[in-house]
């Protein structure tokens, strides 16, 4: 099922507009058929319509602006879902497909963020689009948008969940050279192909990083667990986070420095930031054997060491 | 060489030049076998003569057929007569299928005995830009099973833009048993399972080439399936794969195989896993690094700047994701012969470029990102005389920047008065003037591929506020080589109608959110007699201009036009009038039929479609 945002611009009696809004640098135009008559683009925001909306001469609804839907964001982020570009029903009525497949995104946070997206616009390979991260030359004040830029793969809106502690983290320059606000790591989920990228300072604590990287790959039942310790950290999240009770089919791991898996929720969130270097959400099946540390089989070949 | 018996009644089907002419079709009638269109330059060339053999054995003929390599000279001697026709058929050895549907395999095995390389290319451009709707087709497997019984000694496969499943690769793994090199660019519908099959089974696989492809990347263990004495490799690129793989498997791996002369890791691999294989590999002509991100103590910093410069061979560096600034002098040594530097992936700061570019005296062709800005740019064009090829890629989605970043025609500008041999150029950026192109094209003039991407559509000359069709014409005008061109910004009619006018050896055109009528597209199907490639999206384009010159398909590889005011109609009637095309239109649901909202029409020798699903329309 395709979650699609249909973004058009009203005409009225076949009139066509063409607006272009030098600031936004995006264009709107709606686009005439054969039919004047019937050129009536709607306006209006949901999911993938059925034959209701297709109808045939509304096929320019390309490009606006959130700035013209102040109520996009949240509409966006409700009714986005993951599928693929192809098949979806209003695509004769709008072509602002704000859709997520395997390939490329066309972020829904990116429309909250006041811009909308082209399908395939720019013209870039879905695996180098994939890759494009809001790299951290940006300053402290770009932090927020840093960290939707980091979720620009994922199809959720990733900023409203990040920000229930209290005060951003503003993170630690990790790396040499380069000042960095912001910490990216990369997370990986057994069974996803793409991965994605979080920027970890801005969380303080454990929950809302799960509450992120749940959203992020839109696990429909919160299936992320693993962080046990720190359950004590409740939140005012609207869902609770499976982690903290182990009764998903996933867990929540991160490599560290010294290249070690280790189950995420153990150490102080603090010495958690210094030494991890990523994760990954590995299924529960295979993280069996996982005491506090674990041993990637696939690093070095040997089998788990630790016994539980 | 082998040589199956021939067969002179073998069915004389057109010659496949770069892609399917259909106009050339197998005609007896076509005068082929005429004594005098024969170059030969024999003393019975002047007797008009029903003698039609050729005054050398052909085994002769095919002995020095077969060091063509290019295939524009093989097809063109193909069409001199039957018996080059013939000669050249038997010794040809490696085919190009621009359009994987243009021709079937058993048409392509009947003329051609004895392929041992095989290059496919599927699925039309734009659908690396997701407007092609997934399972829509060009599916390796059919081929595969033609090829496993016509060409059992099958060696190299090359596929771009093709559906390739797991059970595809491990059939290809077990039917042949010679084989040695699998290049996947592009490519979807397989998983890591597929690469095992390959690893495991391939027993003289000296390439495995794996490219941004939409696969479903489970794990790195079919890196460990390659036989503890396989030592065959030459070529392994698994830079796109995000699993990790076992890294004492790789070692032992490149360890093992002496000859492996092209690297490229992904990003999981660590520098000081770099180094290690560096140490054992310092042959490498290719390196695709991996994450050079750690903290890195001055000790490690010499011993990897010393692997480095172990390397004499290297020619190509890629790969550079998430790197400091702290990585970059470790590769000093390592860039006094590079050609060739994939910084795609990396978002340098222009300082740092500049610093690295600085070392790279021969560089010849430069990818980077637009981190590096226009003082970047400025620094390409100091350090890097004998540049010929540039691609700068947006770092960042361009719709999300509040703060615009990137390059502009300042760094294009400078660029151009440095690099006076650039002939290739993808450049993505924010804004652009028609004065600053015109100046460029004069620096170089020898533009073959010009792909220059505005990226707010139809964004006018930002400092004239005029369309960009003046840039365009002088790109045209100036550059009489040019064979690749992509257009953006606001563009008029009458940028095409230069295009039409003056771009004589153009073979691509891309276009996108442009021209006013339909006379922009008639003018280019008038005007460009080499075109083989049209790509059109968004544009107001309808069915006059669609039929105005309808018979060039059939000179054309394929076209694509999507977004754009062709009916149903138009493209029924394009459909009746020309048999030999296969005009299809990609239907989504609830299209009442009536807009034909993405259509593809290619020229085939195959007939239409069996495998169209069904949200393809072949009219």
């Amino acid at each position: 099922m395709q979650g699609v945002v249909v973004l058009g611009g009203a005409t009225r009696s076949g009139s066509i507009s063409t607006l272009s809004m030098e600031d936004n640098n995006l264009v709107l135009s709606s686009e005439d058929s054969s039919s004047p008559d019937e050129s009536e683009l709607e306006l209006g925001l949901g999911l993938s319509l059925g034959g209701t909306a297709c109808k045939p001469q509304q096929h320019y609804a390309r490009i606006l602006t959130a700035k013209d839907f102040p109520s996009v964001g949240s509409s966006v982020s409700a009714s986005s879902s993951s599928s693929s570009s192809s098949s979806s029903c209003s695509s004769s009525l709008s072509r602002a497909n704000v859709t997520s497949g395997t390939k490329r995104s066309a972020d829904s946070v990116a429309a909250a963020n006041g811009a909308s997206q082209v399908v395939g616009w720019p013209p870039i390979r879905s695996y180098r689009m994939n890759s494009l991260v809001n790299q951290a030359k940006l300053p402290a004040t770009e932090e927020f948008n840093s960290l939707i830029g980091s979720s620009k793969n994922s199809n959720t809106v990733v900023g409203k969940g990040t920000n229930n502690c209290s005060d951003k983290n503003n993170g630690s320059a990790k790396e040499n050279g380069r000042l960095r606000s912001s910490l990216f790591v990369k997370v990986n989920m057994d069974g996803t192909p793409i991965g994605r990228k979080v920027d970890l300072s801005a969380h303080r604590c454990y929950e809302t990083l799960a509450q992120t990287l749940e959203d992020m790959f839109h696990t429909s039942t919160s299936t992320i667990s693993s962080i046990r310790s720190s359950g004590e950290e409740h939140d005012k999240a609207t869902r609770s986070s499976k982690m903290l009770d182990g009764s998903s089919d996933f867990v929540l791991t991160y490599e560290d420095k010294d290249g070690d898996w280790m189950l995420v929720g153990d150490v102080p969130w603090g010495m958690f930031i210094n030494s991890v270097r990523r994760l990954k959400i590995m299924r529960t099946s295979e993280a069996k054997g996982l005491g506090n540390t674990l041993r990637s089989e696939e690093r070095n070949g040997r089998q788990k060491t630790n016994p539980i | 060489m082998y040589f199956p018996s021939k067969k002179k009644n073998a069915v004389y089907v057109s010659p496949i030049k770069q892609d399917i002419h259909p106009i050339d079709f197998s005609l007896p009638t076509e005068p082929m076998n005429h004594k005098r269109k024969n170059p030969d330059p024999s003393p019975d060339s002047d007797e008009p003569t029903t003698q039609l053999s050729s005054p050398f054995p052909d085994e002769v003929l095919e002995r020095v057929l077969s060091l063509l390599n290019s295939r524009k000279d093989r097809n063109s001697v193909s069409l001199v007569c039957k018996d080059w026709y013939d000669a050249e058929r038997w010794s040809r050895t490696h085919v190009f299928i621009g359009n994987c549907y243009s021709v079937s395999p058993e048409i392509l095995t009947r003329r051609f005995p004895n392929i041992r390389s095989v290059t496919l290319k599927g699925k039309p451009r734009f659908s690396d830009f997701d407007l092609v709707p997934p399972k829509w087709g060009a599916y390796v497997h059919s081929w595969l099973l033609v090829f496993a019984t016509k060409y059992h000694f099958l060696e190299e496969l090359r596929l771009k833009r093709m559906t390739v499943s797991d059970e595809s690769l491990k059939f290809l793994a077990l039917s042949f048993p010679n084989f040695k090199a699998l290049s996947l660019l592009s490519c979807d519908g397989f998983s890591t399972d597929g690469l095992a099959s390959i690893t495991t089974h391939c027993k003289n696989l000296t390439e495995l080439d794996i490219q941004e492809n939409d696969i479903d990347d489970k794990s790195g263990k079919w890196l460990s399936c390659f036989p503890e004495n396989f030592m065959s490799l030459e070529v392994l690129n698994f830079a796109n794969l995000n699993s990790d793989v076992n890294f004492k498997a790789l070692e032992r791996l490149v360890s093992r195989c002496k000859s492996l002369k092209v690297l490229k890791v992904n990003e999981n691999i660590t520098f000081k896993q770099l180094h290690r294989l560096l140490v054992l590999a310092p042959d490498l002509r290719e390196l695709g690094t991996g994450s050079l991100l750690q903290d890195l103590t001055p000790r490690q910093h010499s011993e990897l700047k010393s692997a480095f410069n172990n390397c004499k061979n290297l020619n190509i560096l890629s790969g550079f994701y998430e790197v400091t600034s702290i990585f970059l002098p470790v590769l000093y040594p390592a860039c006094t012969n590079l050609t060739f530097l994939n910084l795609s992936y990396a978002a340098l700061r222009s300082d740092e470029l500049s610093n690295l570019l600085i070392h790279c005296p021969l560089l010849q062709r430069l990818w980077v990102l637009d981190s590096v800005e226009d003082e970047g740019l400025e620094a390409v064009g100091s350090n890097c005389p004998l540049l010929e090829e540039l691609r700068v890629f947006p770092a960042s989605d361009p719709f999300e920047d509040e703060i615009l970043h990137g390059v502009t025609e300042t760094g294009f500008l400078a660029v151009s008065y440095g690099c006076k041999k650039l002939h290739y150029v993808l450049y993505f950026c924010r804004q652009m003037t028609n004065a600053a192109v015109a100046t460029i094209v004069q620096n170089c003039p020898d533009f073959t591929h010009f792909r220059l991407c505005i990226m707010n559509p139809r964004q006018p000359d930002y400092q004239t506020d005029e369309p960009m069709d003046e840039a365009f014409g002088a790109v045209v005008k100036t550059c009489t080589k040019l064979r690749r061109l992509a257009v953006s910004g606001l563009l008029t009619d009458l940028a095409f109608e230069y295009i039409g006018k003056y771009a004589k050896n153009l073979e691509t055109l891309s276009v996108a959110f442009a021209g006013s009528s339909d006379r922009g597209m008639e003018c280019v199907l008038k005007g460009c007699p080499k075109l083989r490639k049209l790509e059109i999206r968004d544009c107001p384009f309808g069915n006059a201009a669609l039929l105005s010159s309808f018979r060039k398909y059939e000179s054309m590889r394929s076209l694509w036009m999507s977004g754009c005011k062709v009916t149903m109609d138009g493209c029924r009637f394009l459909a009746q009038e020309m048999p030999r095309l296969n005009v299809e239109v990609i239907s989504e649901c609830g299209n009442d039929g009536c807009q034909a909202d993405k259509l593809y029409v290619y020229r085939s020798v195959a007939g239409p479609r069996k495998d169209a699903p069904p949200f393809v329309l072949t009219l």
